[in-house]
């Protein structure tokens, strides 16, 4: 069962070139083999949303891939949305600015599905970012404050973008 | 006080490092040889341990080592977790083992422990111990647990009750035999479990150097983890040392001491190496504690105008195989029955069966929703029965605002008489009516009808017992950098402790939490602690940090005056500095002041004070501060497939002054959508034989963001005279009322059909089922 491969994949800008063992998922090889522990594991089934990643900039539970699988590709986790260390994305001021997270721990998979979402829907309505999010579970917030915080995160987009 | 700081919607501390990916959660712990844990557990309900083989898991790659009870005992000063509070009521203890030895009582149950190079490897290796059982026969439902002749839950027991006890004043038999009018409900309420979205874990390091064993783990009680863990081990507890790292949701669950807890730590001390077990979501469902079912029998008399004479009944309390915290969860439901009415007789008979399920402790709300959901049944059906309205039966029963404080003949598990210390009972209702335009209503459910649109509304009135005793320890610190650092007992585990501890301390000292650092859940940060739970720890922890900013600021004041050569009255202090009022360039940094009391060999301190800028207070209160609201909500029946879309939710509540309305709506909301699934989706399902048949979210349903409406809080603000800050509790709030008013609310939609619901949760299938029936029975409906 330790038979081993090498994979090449970038993940928030960095490529790494690591030998990994091949049913390592690749949640736990970014966690524990590269020290990426922003994404969480909340149930390793692939229902509760917390540790989604976006692969090539589609969201993937990487809870449900094998590391072998990521070979080649490139990765977005929670440590990789923030322009840089001093300030963050947009989706994370609206995150602090509208309470969308209390424990924190369901919030890196919500920011990556939000990411992918705002991306594809600049101007979406609530019910459309409710449905973009009935794939992550929250047990602390009630979703309220995430769903202000993804509409919130629209606008500050737009703006930003319509900034000369 | 500051008014900038305190009572305002300020940012949280906690946010940017949770928002980066930078948050240090127990499965962040990254140790060197850090070796890694998992557990062979029962696959029973109920067995004999006959043998254990581990030979062939040792002989398995990787595999480091695999511990059994026998190979823990002679490092154990007691094999049993005693954890109980203190209650007459218990008629046999259950407690239970690190390891399982010769029985196992319930599917999950730890019987070996298996140590490898990665957790991957120790799952290879869990998968190859051998355990040979004999199956016994298991108890899975707790009203038959106490039949003669059941079998019972542990085998050599002699029956299976594990307390009794009831909760009484009044004359209950005069009031009944004497009212015109009495009603019966049978009621089946399940809750399911705490289900944080990061699971239980923990990590283990014995470091020579310093002869102390440090536990990491995500638990809510650090301190009652550190004594417990030191008597077991029969250690002094100065060489344990606990820490609760970042934890992603507790809701109750966590707040237990586990066999975990005492294994982990055993195992890196026998390796000599660090060790961590992280629970995977299959073990939270077998192995984490959870409620379950209480089995309600309630009679309710009322006079002719429907105001209550009395209340009686009998409840039955699942309470699983072993005691993981004790009788108090049924004792809260029972207590909070009566809360918010005017009840002149009360009488409730309270019997805990054992079964052989993992045990059952708090999830948010410790068995108060159902307390709640009881009454609002009983009032339900009183405004049926006397075709009155349902707001109206509350408002005639409510304790009215003159009546404040209000003494409840009722005594707490402690003893102290129980007393609703402030607040507008029929006030926060009458809000929830206006906001859901309750008066019109039934023009607004005529038309639907008419359309075929089964639409209803539903009221629940809750009262909150919070901020349980006796103290919670804070100890505020100014150090020479001018930092204010604050310890305490408390611990954090998403409702955002650090920022509201911040924001108590920083009206007394600066007005800005920028510069104040918050060590929560360390057990070498502070030598007492609690704990969180019991929506306790605005009230204690806050209270204490009152205390201490205050005697602190003070001191700060009385220093700055005597090196600066001026009056402290006529000082502030102003962001890191104190500074002359009339003069603000008369100043004096706080670290300058630390430093100053930081001594000099050879001279006087200034002023001739005690050493240090630090002061430690622990406010203590027996007595608990009393949280009410009310809740409506309207809801949308599909008559086909019995969904149920909840169109509308309002909920007022009063938890005295708040001290950030954000963090309280957080609260509010999230507690209510946890009372969503308990009402509609949550269940733990298990088989006759006790298997548990719902281990993932695909068969045990948490309320996702297109189940959960938009809700609208409506705050009240009755100030507690209890506690120098007015506040009461606010993290168990939201659940209270939501069952009870989905339920109200659910019948209403479904009245043409005489739809009656008798247990949580209530499930689509049920509601067709029960409207479908009424159709063939042409509107006579059965109870659910």
């Amino acid at each position: 069962m330790s038979e081993k491969r090498t994979i090449a994949v970038t993940i928030n800008g960095k490529r790494y070139q690591e030998e990994v063992e091949v049913r390592f998922t690749l949640a736990d090889f970014m966690r524990q083999q590269l020290g990426l522990t922003g994404t969480h594991l909340g149930c390793e089934h692939g229902v509760c949303g917390a540790c989604t990643i976006l692969l090539d900039g589609r969201s993937a539970r990487s809870c449900l891939m094998l590391a072998v699988q990521a070979d080649g590709h490139e990765i977005l986790t929670v440590e990789g949305i923030a322009p840089s260390a001093e300030k963050m994305h947009p989706l994370q001021e609206a995150f602090r600015d509208n309470h969308g997270l209390q424990c924190g721990f369901c919030t890196p998979g919500m920011l990556t599905t939000l990411i992918e979402f705002l991306r594809d829907n600049p101007d979406p309505t609530e019910q459309e970012v409710r449905i973009a999010i009935s794939g992550n579970l929250c047990r602390c917030t009630g979703y309220q404050g995430i769903v202000a915080a993804a509409l919130d995160a629209a606008q500050r987009l737009k703006a930003a973008k319509e900034a000369p | 006080m500051r008014s900038r700081v305190f009572g305002n919607r300020v940012g949280r501390i906690e946010d940017p490092p949770l928002l980066t990916g930078r948050g240090r959660f127990i499965d962040d712990i990254r140790l060197p040889r850090l070796a890694h844990a998992a557990f062979v557990r029962s696959p029973h309900g109920h067995a004999a341990i006959l043998t254990i083989d581990k030979s062939q898991a040792l002989a398995t790659p990787g595999v480091i080592a695999v511990y059994t009870a026998a190979d823990f005992a002679p490092h154990l000063r007691q094999d049993r977790l005693i954890v109980g509070l203190p209650s007459p009521a218990y008629r046999q203890d259950v407690n239970r083992p690190v390891l399982a030895r010769d029985e196992v009582v319930h599917v999950g149950e730890p019987v070996a422990i298996v140590v490898a190079e990665n957790r991957y490897l120790a799952e290879d290796g869990a998968a190859m111990v051998n355990v040979d059982y004999e199956i016994l026969p298991a108890v899975a439902d707790a009203r038959a647990s106490l039949v003669k002749g059941s079998p019972t839950v542990h085998r050599n027991a002699l029956h299976n009750l594990l307390a009794e006890f009831d909760v009484a004043y009044g004359d209950v038999a005069a009031a009944f035999s004497a009212a015109p009018h009495t009603f019966r409900e049978t009621l089946w309420q399940h809750r399911g479990g705490g289900h944080s979205i990061e699971c239980r874990g923990a990590v283990a390091q014995y470091d020579a150097m310093e002869d102390r064993l440090t536990l990491w783990s995500s638990t809510q009680t650090p301190h009652t983890a550190m004594r417990l863990l030191s008597d077991v081990l029969g250690w002094d507890d100065t060489r344990v040392r606990v820490v609760t790292p970042d934890v992603g949701g507790g809701f109750g669950p966590k707040l237990i001491f586990y066999p975990e807890d005492v294994a982990i730590p055993l195992a890196a001390l026998l390796l000599g190496r660090p060790v961590k077990w992280i629970e995977d979501r299959r073990e939270h469902f077998t192995g984490s504690t959870q409620e379950r079912d209480q089995f309600w029998d309630i009679e309710i008399a009322v006079d002719e105008q429907a105001r209550i004479l009395g209340v009686r009944g009998r409840l039955i309390h699942e309470h699983g195989a072993y005691t993981a915290r004790g009788a108090n969860l049924p004792y809260e439901s029972a207590q909070t029955v009566t809360l918010p009415y005017e009840v002149p007789a009360y009488a409730l008979n309270v019997k805990l069966a054992l079964t052989n399920k993992v045990p059952v402790t708090p999830v948010r709300g410790a068995g108060q929703p159902q307390g709640a959901f009881a009454m609002e049944r009983l009032l339900d059906r009183v405004a049926r029965e006397l075709k009155l309205d349902r707001a109206e039966v509350r408002r005639r029963n409510l304790i009215a605002a003159q009546r404040m404080p209000c003494a409840k003949p009722l005594r707490s598990r402690g003893g102290m008489q129980v007393v609703l210390d402030s607040g507008d009972y029929p006030k926060c209702q009458q809000m929830v009516l206006d906001a859901i335009g309750w008066r019109d209503f039934k023009s607004r459910q005529a038309a639907a009808r008419a359309a075929n649109v089964y639409i209803g509304v539903g009221l629940a009135n809750f009262v909150k017992g919070t901020g349980r005793g006796p103290f919670e320890p804070v100890a505020v610190r100014i150090g020479a950098s001018g930092t204010i650092h604050i310890h305490s007992g408390a611990a954090a585990m998403g409702q955002s402790t650090k920022t509201m501890l911040a924001q108590i301390v920083a009206a007394q000292l600066g007005g800005t939490i920028d510069k104040i650092k918050v060590t929560t859940g360390d057990t070498a940060g502070i030598a007492m602690g609690i704990g969180g739970f019991n929506s306790r720890q605005a009230v204690m922890a806050g209270s204490s940090a009152h205390l201490a900013a205050v005697a602190l600021r003070e001191k700060v004041l009385a220093v700055a005056a005597k090196l600066l050569d001026v009056s402290a009255d006529g000082l502030e202090i102003e962001g890191g500095s104190v500074q002359l009022r009339a003069r603000p360039k008369t100043a004096i940094a706080l670290g300058e002041l630390a430093r100053a009391m930081g001594g000099t060999p050879g001279f006087t301190l200034p002023g001739g004070m005690a050493p240090g800028l630090e002061v430690s207070e622990a406010f203590l209160r027996d007595e608990m501060a009393f949280a009410n609201g009310a809740a409506a909500v309207e809801v949308e029946v599909d008559a086909e497939t019995g969904a149920v879309e909840i169109r509308k939710f309002i909920i007022a509540h009063d938890c005295g002054r708040m001290i950030n309305p954000v963090i309280v709506e957080g609260q509010i909301v999230g507690g209510v959508v946890h009372g969503i699934g308990n009402a509609l989706f949550e269940w733990m399902g298990f088989d006759g034989q006790c298997q548990p048949v719902t281990t993932t979210f695909a068969d045990y349903l948490l309320v996702t963001s297109t189940e959960a409406p938009s809700i609208d809080v409506l705050h009240m603000e009755s100030p507690s005279p209890i506690n120098p800050l007015g506040v009461k509790g606010v993290g168990e709030c939201g659940v209270m009322p939501v069952a009870p008013a989905i339920m109200s609310a659910i019948e209403d939609a479904l009245s043409p059909f005489a739809v009656k619901i008798a247990r949580t949760p209530v499930t689509p299938a049920e509601l067709a089922g029960a409207i479908q029936a009424a159709r063939r029975e042409k509107r006579v409906g059965p109870a659910l």
